[in-house]
């Protein structure tokens, strides 16, 4: 048990995947311009987190493994990425119409978002169990959710402050995203 | 080895297969009902998103006007054709419309209009204007540095000379280049107002004179010549009022200096 909460806890904090790994950076700088937005891209990539790897486990184990085909787990598993994304998108485009429309293209781009990607390979390659694998995705998506979402209240706060003109826009943005990623690195002796 | 290669391929094709129909399946279940007036109505806009109508593009437009909220004249683009089509899609009656046209009002050309030294930076209309008013002897004329035709998404408009002209034929009134001239010297008017005042020059006659050969000095031989009273100065520059201009030409004729311009009506 001690060692599950160990695994989603680090991959929340200690191994943040945007702040310490620097994965999916794209969305992460795209959508955090207000904390409802970044709270449901982060919510769509929670649910396709978690469920990528669970899908990418049971695909890996039962189809790659046994017969030798390791070198096919990346398309195998961008494959299913992107069916779950489209997947996602459907849904979210019929029940919550405002929060597709705010996501806009970032949407479709969680396909090649590289977070979730790189949570399906990562858990495979440390030969975690079937629900390590589920609950390490899980802990992933909320790590990405976490960081969208602090870095988009810095940034709520930066549209009232008097930045220099040169700094407007993006610059400030991205000293601000060095910023809460060196905070991040702060939880590196957690564990 | 085929063996292998069989395996492979079938399982990252049976993957896709799989995905694929449980897509097609959600796509149905989850499938949103859209009216079928926005395609139509999408179908017939001119698809330029040039957002003159104050949208995001033309599909944001077609929402606006199935909804009702838009109303069908909001498009200069597609002009009265496009009216047309739209009332019979929608079944709501088309009121009259008036095409427009953006219009230079300078005729300062690089022979005409003297200049004040060697402009040599960067090719951009508000650049050239912010150094000393621009090249220009006339500090109210035409830049000559093109931000209109770069702005312009129709090729209406073209750079004599270190003038800006815009081929009313080809103009949409988008006013897409009234936003991008930094001069502010391009007004949109109706395309059968003919004749126009091309001179935005409030400065004195003597001056104008001395900068420009085609500025309006405001002598005032236009406004007695007018049988309908149609021409005011402001300050020293004519203006026509064309609500009450009937288009007869003898003001073109009077001026001296050649700045009343006929542009003709289609």
């Amino acid at each position: 048990m001690r060692e599950i909460i160990i695994i989603v806890l680090s991959a929340v904090l200690v191994e943040n995947f945007v702040l310490t790994k620097f994965l999916g950076i794209c969305p992460f700088i795209g959508v955090s311009k207000k904390i409802n937005t970044a709270l449901g891209m982060g919510g769509a990539v929670i649910f396709v987190m978690t469920f990528a790897a669970a899908i990418t486990k049971i695909v890996y184990d039962l189809l790659l493994e046994p017969r030798g085909l390791d070198y096919l787990s990346t398309i195998c598993f961008i494959l299913v990425i992107a069916s779950l994304v489209q997947f996602v998108e459907i849904v979210l485009k019929k029940m919550v119409p405002p929060l597709y429309k705010a996501l806009g293209i970032y949407l479709p781009l969680i396909t090649t978002n590289c977070a979730v990607l790189g949570a399906a390979l990562l858990g495979i390659e440390r030969n975690y169990s079937f629900g390590v694998t589920v609950l390490f995705g899980l802990g992933a998506g909320l790590g990405f959710t976490l960081a969208l979402v602090l870095f988009a209240g810095v940034r709520e706060k930066l549209e009232d402050s008097d930045i220099p003109e040169s700094l407007k826009g993006f610059s400030i943005s991205l000293i601000a995203a060095a910023l809460v990623s060196v905070a991040f690195f702060g939880f590196q002796g957690l564990f | 080895m085929y063996v292998n290669l069989l395996v492979s391929a079938s399982i990252v094709g049976g993957l896709g297969l799989l995905f694929g129909v449980g897509l097609s399946v959600a796509s149905k279940k989850f499938a949103v009902k859209v009216d079928e007036r926005v395609a139509k109505v999408r179908d017939a806009l001119p698809g330029a998103n040039c957002g003159a109508c104050g949208l995001t593009g033309c599909d944001a437009f077609a929402e606006c006007l199935v909804k009702g909220e838009c109303s069908i004249n909001g498009c200069p683009v597609g002009g009265e054709e496009l009216v047309n089509n739209l009332s019979q899609i929608l079944g709501v009656k088309a009121e009259a419309t008036v095409a427009m046209t953006a219009r230079v009002m300078c005729s300062g050309t690089h022979q005409l209009c003297k200049q004040k030294f060697d402009y040599s930076g960067i090719e951009d209309c508000l650049a050239a204007a912010k150094l000393y008013g621009g090249p220009a002897a006339c500090t109210y004329g035409c830049v000559g540095m093109g931000n209109c035709v770069r702005a312009c998404p129709f090729d209406a408009i073209v750079m004599i000379d270190g003038l800006a002209r815009i081929v009313e034929s080809k103009c949409k009134a988008c006013e897409k280049c009234v936003g991008a001239c930094p001069k502010n010297i391009i007004k949109m008017v109706s395309k059968c107002s003919e004749y126009t005042v091309t001179c935005k020059s409030l400065d004195k006659g003597a001056v104008v004179r001395k900068n420009c050969n085609v500025g309006c000095i405001g002598c005032r031989k236009c406004s007695k010549v007018c049988p309908v009273n149609a021409i005011t100065f402001n300050g020293t520059l004519a203006q026509i009022d064309p609500e009450k201009c009937i288009n007869c030409g003898e003001c073109m004729k009077a001026c001296p200096t050649n700045a009343i311009k006929r542009f003709k009506c289609e």
